[in-house]
């Protein structure tokens, strides 16, 4: 008897060693290719913050901070970037990260066949080793978002001895703080601490377990039951729930990313054919009859902050000039009454997402009250992109993940013929500013240019922003060190248990 | 009997080549170009048209579907374009998951369903009957998303007795695994078992009216041997057909419960492929699929020969 119960003890407290080693964390989708070059989901960006380092990083205010690139130096016209590389990093199969290395990569995000980094980086003509820890990027034009691209998927650094070889993202060799183990896919991916890690100081884990349990009332569940550590994106209705378990704690951060209504000006004969699409007094008319604050708290249950803008109120590159106009019924209506419309009808194509049928309801609520009559039609979300491309919409609610530079929050959305121009406007002034925004580097002339364009963009409102997320994170109280960086991305320098 | 056989094996080749025809023009019609859903939210033209050619999207649809053909005659089902791994990897990762969840839920049904459907049958409108007929109203009209969100609510997150999602392999932890597997595959069998209840109760219910048991009756044989020995024989007959029929609903309810539970199998992966535009994977998957199910009604036709002398002749 005596030897089962001591036998016990020790089961026991192996396994609670042993557990509290692993940090297990629960994902909303199962990410797509573990691949920086190819990689394209949001969810894929949470493994990669534990598996591969990237040149620069971002801190909760969004400053470039160093990561593999301990300093950088712009050349005096601003065509040219000088990194200085940290020095003893390895790859996880012990491959020396050096200049040579960030050349290999640079140019593999730039060439490799389907590279989702291509675009980001397309004002790159060359990389230049200047020594074994020096390494040049040469642009084609200055191109002031380079650091926070760096700071992203296209800075991530792959071994390039194991990127020789077919599907490398089944098996991802990075620098990072863990090394890949295994993918089972739709169940896990388990990453295990790498022992020459460059800053292996600040990891207090010996594994980290990624699971994808779409199901937000399941991922809580298993948190609540203590096979979860850690939750991503936690629904704005179970945070009651939450805040009354006292072995769980609640992080949320706004998100770099909106949620907005674009409007089919220009992407097809349709966006004329709607009072809604043919004049910006119906769209002014149409944000009046709006309450932001009113519609986040019934659609996301307050977990937002109310926006209109690409970038949210808090953030240092919100322009200003351009504040957020409060519900006016009257005056849309009366909005409406110079564009000679009386009731205006669109149909308002919206992801089946509960989300964005929850907003959709409550805008149509709202807009009624100023005569419009909103029809929404919900669609499947591949679908929806397919109908937006095709500009078979009249408003289509959408949301955007964001990215540290307002730049990938603008230009993809405003420039002439961009991929993500669903709206169809071309104005050569906006074209101009964006241009003008991303060739120089000076914060203060930036924002007088992002100023500009919002008052210019103000003039046709062709996407009617609404709100900014929170990123709603649950974890266990016992973790320690959680740090709520915009991008939604889990670091786990620093965690404890 | 090997005639019939013959017969029946014949017939399945052009079965499985008009199903892949009817899963190709299907796949067709499906909304939204699987390129530009696989491109992700930067849309980058130059990322959507290497997929479009990747997946001989600018090809005709009967050279696509020639291409896919080609492959399938030669066992290959192609590649998940979402996550590089091949098609028939990710079925046999998956297709053992998906099997033991069918296999315990097609377990627990035949235990609640088939004792369940006798003994109502017996005692026809007695109050062990009318128990059985609501149970299982309940069993059929209960979602399986809604019953196993509770279940997990109950057994995982208030008693914290299993857990609450996710699987273990059987060959890494027994315990483990079938703790993982008892919620789902009770969710996933406890609407078979309802049918299998209502179906056996009327087949019952016919053969006790049948001569041959009144005469065994009036031979003087015990009632037990009666029902089970003379009249449940017969009346397995169509439910051993009913059993193989459920049995790929199993496959295709696994759908939804594989997502509530996060259990790693069939039905998620063709969920998340079909979400994701994932061609390659719906077409290999569900070509899998109705494979299995020609097989099975096969198997369900041979089997009446086993228990059924008269269609020996």
């Amino acid at each position: 008897m005596n030897k089962n119960l001591l036998l016990a003890l020790v089961l026991a407290i192996t396994a609670s060693l042993a557990h509290a080693q692993t940090l297990r964390i629960g994902l909303a989708e199962d990410p797509d290719i573990l691949d920086p070059t190819l990689a394209r989901s949001f969810v894929g960006r949470i493994v990669f913050a534990s598996l591969c380092d990237k040149l620069f990083d971002i801190d909760e205010k969004l400053n470039i901070v160093p990561q593999l690139a301990t300093a950088y130096q712009w050349s005096a016209d601003s065509k040219s970037l000088t990194m200085k590389l940290r020095s003893g990093v390895t790859f996880h199969d012990g491959e020396k990260f050096n200049a040579a290395a960030v050349k290999f990569n640079i140019e593999r995000h730039k060439n490799l066949a389907g590279s989702n980094r291509r675009g980001e980086l397309s004002p790159v003509t060359s990389v230049d080793v200047i020594d074994e820890l020096t390494a040049r990027i040469n642009l084609s034009a200055p191109f002031s978002p380079l650091l926070s691209v760096l700071a992203d998927r296209a800075g991530m650094m792959v071994s390039p001895k194991a990127a020789q070889a077919a599907n490398f993202g089944v098996k991802p060799v990075c620098s990072g703080p863990f090394r890949f183990v295994e993918r089972i896919a739709q169940d896990r991916i388990v990453l295990e601490r790498y022992q020459n890690y460059w800053n292996k100081g600040e990891i207090h884990f010996d594994k980290v377990v990624f699971q994808p349990i779409v199901d937000a009332t399941v991922r809580l569940a298993n948190l609540r039951s203590g096979q979860l550590d850690f939750i991503e994106r936690v629904a704005p209705s179970d945070i009651a729930a939450i805040k009354s378990d006292n072995k769980l704690a609640i992080s949320r951060i706004t998100e770099l990313g909106y949620q907005g209504i674009t409007i089919n000006v220009a992407k097809s004969d349709l966006g004329q054919k709607n009072p809604l699409g043919r004049d910006p007094r119906v769209r002014e008319a149409f944000e009046l009859s709006l309450d932001r604050a009113g519609l986040v708290q019934v659609a996301m249950d307050g977990e937002s902050e109310p926006g209109n803008q690409w970038v949210s109120p808090s953030n240092g590159y919100y322009a200003k000039n351009n504040p957020m106009p409060k519900r006016d019924v009257a005056r849309a209506k009366a909005l409406l009454k110079e564009a000679g419309v009386t009731n205006p009808s669109f149909t308002l194509m919206t992801p089946t997402t509960s989300d964005g049928q929850r907003v959709a309801q409550v805008v149509q609520a709202m807009a009624k009250e100023a005569g419009f009559d909103v029809k929404i039609q919900s669609t499947e979300f591949a679908t929806s992109l397919n109908l937006a491309d095709k500009g078979q919409f009249d408003a289509y609610v959408l949301a955007w993940s964001g990215r540290a530079d307002p730049d990938g929050n603008l230009f993809s959305f405003y420039g002439c013929k961009q991929p993500l121009n669903y709206h169809g406007m071309c104005k050569p002034q906006w074209d101009e500013l964006l241009d003008r925004s991303r060739s120089t580097l000076d914060h203060a002339t930036r924002l007088k240019l992002f100023e500009q364009l919002a008052a210019e963009i103000a003039k046709e409102r062709p996407i009617i922003y609404l709100f900014h997320r929170h990123w709603l994170w649950a974890y266990n109280k016992k973790l320690s060190g959680m740090r709520a960086i915009p991008d939604g991305l889990v670091r786990v320098q620093g965690l404890k248990m | 009997m090997l005639h019939y056989l013959l017969k029946r094996l014949a017939a399945i080749v052009p079965t499985i080549f008009f199903v892949t025809i009817i899963i190709f023009g299907l796949q067709q019609l499906l909304p939204g170009d699987p390129a530009v859903i696989l491109a992700g939210e930067d849309q980058d033209p130059n990322v959507i048209a290497y997929l479009q050619k990747k997946m001989h999207l600018d090809e005709p649809l009967p050279v696509r579907y020639g291409y896919w053909i080609a492959g399938v005659v030669h066992g290959d089902l192609g590649e998940s374009l979402r996550i590089q791994q091949p098609v028939l990897g990710l079925i046999e990762e998956k297709l053992p998951v998906t099997l033991e969840l069918a296999v315990i839920a097609m377990l627990i049904a035949l235990v609640i369903g088939i004792p369940a459907g006798i003994v109502s049958a017996v005692g026809k409108d007695t109050v062990w009957d009318y128990a059985a007929n609501v149970i299982a109203l309940w069993g059929l009209s209960t979602p399986n998303f809604w019953l196993g969100i509770l279940m997990i609510l109950l057994f995982s997150v208030s008693l914290g007795w299993l857990p609450a999602s996710g699987y273990v392999s059987p060959f890494e932890d027994l315990q483990a695994n079938l703790a993982a597997m008892i919620m789902p595959a009770f969710v996933l069998g406890n609407a078979i078992a309802a049918v299998l209840m209502r179906h056996t109760r009327s087949a019952m219910l016919q053969v006790l009216n049948a001569d041959y048991v009144r005469t065994a009756r009036a031979k003087g044989l015990d009632e037990r041997s009666v029902v089970l020995k003379h009249a449940l024989r017969n009346a397995l007959t169509p439910i051993i057909t009913l059993g193989a029929l459920e049995f790929g609903t199993l496959l295709s309810g696994a759908v939804l419960t594989e997502q509530v539970f996060s259990i790693p199998g069939f039905g998620k992966l063709i969920v998340d492929a079909v979400f994701n535009r994932d061609y390659a994977v719906v077409q290999g998957v569900v070509l899998f699929t109705s494979s299995v199910y020609i097989v099975l009604n096969l198997l369900a036709d041979l089997a009446y020969f086993l228990v059924n002398p008269r269609l020996r002749g």
